[in-house]
């Protein structure tokens, strides 16, 4: 059996969060000497998030690319507006990057004239779903973040050749998208009105329970885990399938997680001693319970689910 | 504009037929639709007598088939494909594209529709499903504003049905996972939210206490209602405040704007409750009924009656209700 480090690459998510124009330039400045192999980029939050324009997003993908990293260009999950579709094909024509397709309007622009990347937003469940997606140009897919190890290991059985799998790795899990900003709502303003509040955020807004437990992270329209998903477990040991490991970025740390990442990847760090390191990284703690086929803010050893 | 009622078993149904429904849309028992709850649905016999009723009256019947098998249970959802095309029913209502690729290519007269479960919010995402696998309607999601629903229509190469009353999804439906987060369990894979098997009610000295998994969800007054525990309907803190930080527990209601529902070319309005008793069933359906008829003979001048909203309000989570998404001060 051949191990996981034998192929498997590094990616790092689009930012899910709204930062400054100055912070996302510097971010991805340092990214490119980051030991990650590809890189999403685009707002695929809300569309009323601007600190980048198109050109920003260009500019940022073709410094990247010149760094030697595979660039991609991530969609927006939730359209509402006709807007937004204008934003979204101006993406799936830009004739340089490919894309990461994160709602069907993409898939449907994209089917037939491009190859592209599912999102985990896309609901791929199952093999035929997937098969039928290939055969307009899917040629990677990042499985939905609620689905198990045990359904990818069924996914390989029927795999297509030549088709990479992405698992969300390492982050807050994307968990809803709806009409409505909640941190607009926590500001008692509507949509809207929402004065771009959520950039003071740029981890999100954190919701506990009445008995202060940390629960659910508002992050404008979407909500998250407050818990950070980690599977760099699944880096050592037997190859389960996986090509590519996401890193989703938080405004801190995230160079730090990407190295800790790789140093597995290479063998030069234990699984054990990593996640040892990157517990404190993780402000609220760390949780796996999808990957073992449990409630998703559960924390799971190794043998537990299955 | 057709009027399609929620039929969790015979009597609903009856319900629905009888205080005249357009059609009525009724699952299986078991996890391939979006209201898997014990007690609920249609085995293989009952559905032969809900269509011989439905029919006898006019009614037409969808099945729902709006989960997501995973690569071991294919086969279940592929044998309610099967079970609702052997009963000749009038259409599938289909959220997975795995599953919509089966149908179209096994039942290829049959008419699909697209469940809110598939998640499609825009013209060009319609006509993804429409293009593929002759989708005939389309179900969307409670996300868009009146605005954005027109647009839409007016793109779509297929016709549109929308929710028109009922338990308000603050998410958009079929990308949702706050409930699996908490229990493992979720409406994708699972076909509930929220999952009975998950939720304890407890009393403390003063205090009614409602849990998922252990997450406290809510925490009332014993004198006052404590609501089921969906996460999107519970109180939590944010920003040192408490309160429902998402949305307070309320049902949709498009009654005031049932003439620019119709203006716009919506083909059908939705109520949701397959959960829900026969009495809301009848109820609801009565209402909407009489809505829709004097809407549909003088929309210029339709004001929705007092009695009507009252009976909604009646039924409603929270006793409430509101426009949702429709209204873009709800955003």
């Amino acid at each position: 059996m051949s191990t996981a480090s034998t192929r498997m690459r590094l990616s790092l998510g689009p930012i899910q969060y709204h930062w400054t124009k100055e912070k996302m330039f510097d971010f991805y400045r340092a990214i490119e000497s980051a030991p990650v192999d590809i890189v999403y980029l685009g707002e695929t939050v809300c569309s009323k998030r601007r600190s980048f324009n198109h050109k920003d997003w260009i500019q940022v993908a073709e410094r990247l690319r010149d760094a030697g990293k595979e660039v991609i260009l991530s969609t927006l999950a939730l359209l509402e507006a006709s807007s937004e579709l204008g934003l979204v094909r101006k993406l799936c024509t830009n004739g340089s990057f490919a894309i990461e397709a994160n709602d069907m309007s993409a898939v449907q622009m994209l089917a037939g004239n491009s190859d592209f990347i599912g999102g985990a937003s896309l609901n791929i469940y199952n093999p035929r779903t997937l098969r039928k997606l290939v055969g307009m140009g899917l040629i990677r897919w990042v499985m939905p973040v609620e689905l198990s190890k045990g359904v990818l290991a069924g996914f390989l059985k029927e795999m297509p050749a030549g088709i990479e799998s992405e698992v969300f790795a390492w982050g807050r899990l994307p968990l809803a998208y709806s009409a409505r900003c909640y941190t607009a709502r926590a500001h008692k303003v509507p949509k809207d009105a929402c004065e771009y509040c959520c950039v003071d955020y740029p981890d999100g807004l954190m919701l506990t329970t009445r008995e202060d437990e940390d629960f659910l992270i508002l992050n404008g329209i979407q909500t998250q885990s407050a818990k950070v998903h980690n599977l760099v477990n699944e880096m050592s040991g037997p190859d389960l399938g996986i090509d590519i490991f996401r890193i989703s970025p938080q405004s801190e740390h995230t160079e730090q997680v990407i190295c800790l990442f790789d140093q597995v990847r290479t063998g030069a760090l234990d699984a054990n001693e990593a996640t040892h390191k990157l517990e404190p990284l993780a402000a609220i703690g760390l949780c796996n319970g999808y990957w073992h086929k449990e409630a998703g803010m559960a924390s799971c050893n190794a043998v537990c689910g299955s | 504009m057709e009027l399609v009622c929620p039929a969790g078993n015979l009597p609903s149904l009856k319900a629905a037929v009888d205080n005249g429904a357009d059609a009525v849309y009724i699952g299986f028992k078991n996890e391939t639709n979006a209201r898997h709850f014990a007690g609920l649905n249609f085995d293989d016999k009952q559905i032969e007598e809900c269509l011989t009723y439905a029919r006898s009256h006019g009614t037409k019947v969808y099945v729902a088939i709006n989960t997501y098998p995973q690569p071991d249970n294919f086969a279940t959802w592929e044998r309610a494909v099967d079970q609702a095309a052997e009963h000749r029913v009038d259409a599938l209502i289909l959220a997975d594209i795995g599953v919509m690729d089966y149908a179209a290519e096994k039942w290829p007269e049959l008419r699909l529709h697209l469940s809110v479960q598939a998640s499609a919010t825009s013209y060009e995402a319609v006509r993804f499903y429409a293009e593929q696998f002759g989708v005939k309607r389309a179900v969307i999601p409670r996300v868009l504003s009146v605005k954005q629903v027109e647009a839409l229509v007016n793109n779509c190469p297929i016709p549109i049905e929308v929710f028109g009353f009922g338990s308000l999804c603050v998410m958009v439906e079929g990308r949702c996972y706050l409930s699996s987060y908490a229990t493992g369990q979720g409406p994708n894979t699972f076909g509930a939210c929220s999952p009975a098997s998950f939720v304890r009610w407890s009393e403390t000295d003063s205090k009614l206490e409602t849990r998922l998994n252990g997450v406290l969800i809510d925490q009332v007054n014993k004198d006052e209602n404590a609501g089921y525990p969906t996460i999107c309907k519970g109180r939590f803190k944010v920003n040192g405040e408490t309160g429902y930080a998402i949305e307070e527990p309320t049902s949709l209601n498009t009654l005031p704007i049932l003439p620019d529902l119709l203006r716009i070319g919506v083909a059908a309005i939705k109520i949701e409750g397959r959960q829900r008793s026969p009495a809301y069933v009848a109820k609801v359906t009565t209402v909407l009924r009489a809505a829709i008829d004097a809407c549909m003979k003088d929309p210029e001048h339709f004001v929705p009656d007092q009695a009507w909203l009252e009976q909604l309000t009646s039924v409603s989570e929270g006793v409430q209700t509101t426009l949702g998404a429709y209204q873009r001060e709800w955003q």
